[in-house]
């Protein structure tokens, strides 16, 4: 079996896995199992009918903008040990709101995914994790920030809760119409660019970019087998050139570039190349 | 595997974290939140 179809079948379990709870969609009520205190590693809404889990950024605004400040071990600590063993790989792999932007790029529509601005507007994923994941929930008690105003997993949590409750249907507003937008915004996005959300918003990704360097899951590129030809950068829906940078902090380990190489000379996995130390060019490891 | 030494050392912490927050009950306020319909998430509050 292809990389591509064993990535949509992981992607597509872990999607059901986190939404396991089906009897929630029917009848538009929320899980209250014990799981529910655990971390998913994906960006899943809690307030999702299916949801098993919780969300790491909603928990973590949720604990930040608590009345009385107390660090967030248990959260910080789920959320470094996903960022050290899979990276990125989480976002190209685990996230339900990473599949869905996935299915909407499959849908034949105008693509564009280079342009001039890409390169600055990925900084504003980390501007979003600072401002309104962290400095603006530690600033006002309980208001999630993030989950207020942007986030469209909960938007679509919203939607199924509205459709199948009466009481949250005629309590709709101005902020829910606010976040409509905001989710047909990067339904429409998601068209025309590659995971338009994760490239510019999401600040888990954000979060996990940092460990993709050093994360058990990586990238590996073997220099004497490397000819230059530039078509893993070619390949790179995320727009980035694995050949000078295998381990960029934007790469969510899809795999499309290993499978474009013609002379296999990048290698992707649990502890690639492990044995190939010398050959590889891995700044991180002390290579070119 | 001396390239691998961070992410261990990272898994070490985050363990050590997550013990940490077990012991203060942070599980607790997550689940908490969690089971509730978080309103200002779906967009009603």
């Amino acid at each position: 079996m292809d990389r591509k179809k064993i990535r949509f079948g992981i992607q597509a379990a872990a999607t059901l896995i986190q939404n396991a709870n089906i009897k929630g969609f029917l009848t538009g009520s929320i899980f209250e199992g014990a799981t529910k205190s655990v971390c998913v590693p994906g960006l899943n809404c809690y307030s999702c009918p299916g949801a098993i889990g919780a969300c790491p950024i909603g928990a973590l605004q949720s604990h930040l903008s608590s009345m009385k400040f107390k660090f967030p071990y248990y959260i910080v600590g789920f959320l470094i040990f996903f960022g050290a063993v899979l990276g990125r790989a989480v976002c190209g792999f685990l996230c339900p709101f990473g599949f869905f932007q996935d299915l909407l790029y499959k849908i034949p529509f105008y693509k564009k995914n280079r342009f001039r601005i890409d390169k600055y507007l990925r900084y504003l994923k980390y501007l979003i994790l600072l401002l309104l994941v962290i400095i603006l929930p530690l600033t006002f008690d309980l208001i999630p920030f993030f989950c207020k105003y942007v986030c469209p997993s909960g938007t679509v949590a919203g939607i199924w809760l509205a459709a199948a409750d009466s009481n949250i249907r005629s309590a709709l507003g101005p902020l829910f119409n606010w976040k409509l937008i905001v989710l047909l915004i990067f339904i429409v996005l998601g068209l025309i660019i590659k995971r338009p959300f994760c490239k510019y918003i999401c600040p888990l990704g954000a979060i996990y970019g940092f460990f993709n360097r050093i994360s058990v899951y990586r990238m590996t590129l073997d220099k004497n087998k490397c000819i230059n030809c530039g078509a893993c950068a070619k390949a790179c829906m995320m727009n980035v050139d694995p050949a000078k940078n295998p381990n960029s902090m934007e790469c969510i380990r899809c795999g499309e570039c290993v499978d474009a190489c013609p002379h296999k000379a990048l290698q992707m996995g649990f502890m690639p190349g492990l044995k190939k130390t010398e050959k590889t060019n891995d700044p991180a490891v002390g290579g070119k | 595997m001396k390239k691998y030494l961070p992410a261990v050392m990272f898994i070490l912490l985050a363990v050590l974290l997550i013990v940490i927050g077990i012991i203060l009950q942070q599980p607790e306020s997550v689940f908490n939140k969690a089971v509730r319909i978080c309103m200002e998430c779906v967009g009603l509050g």
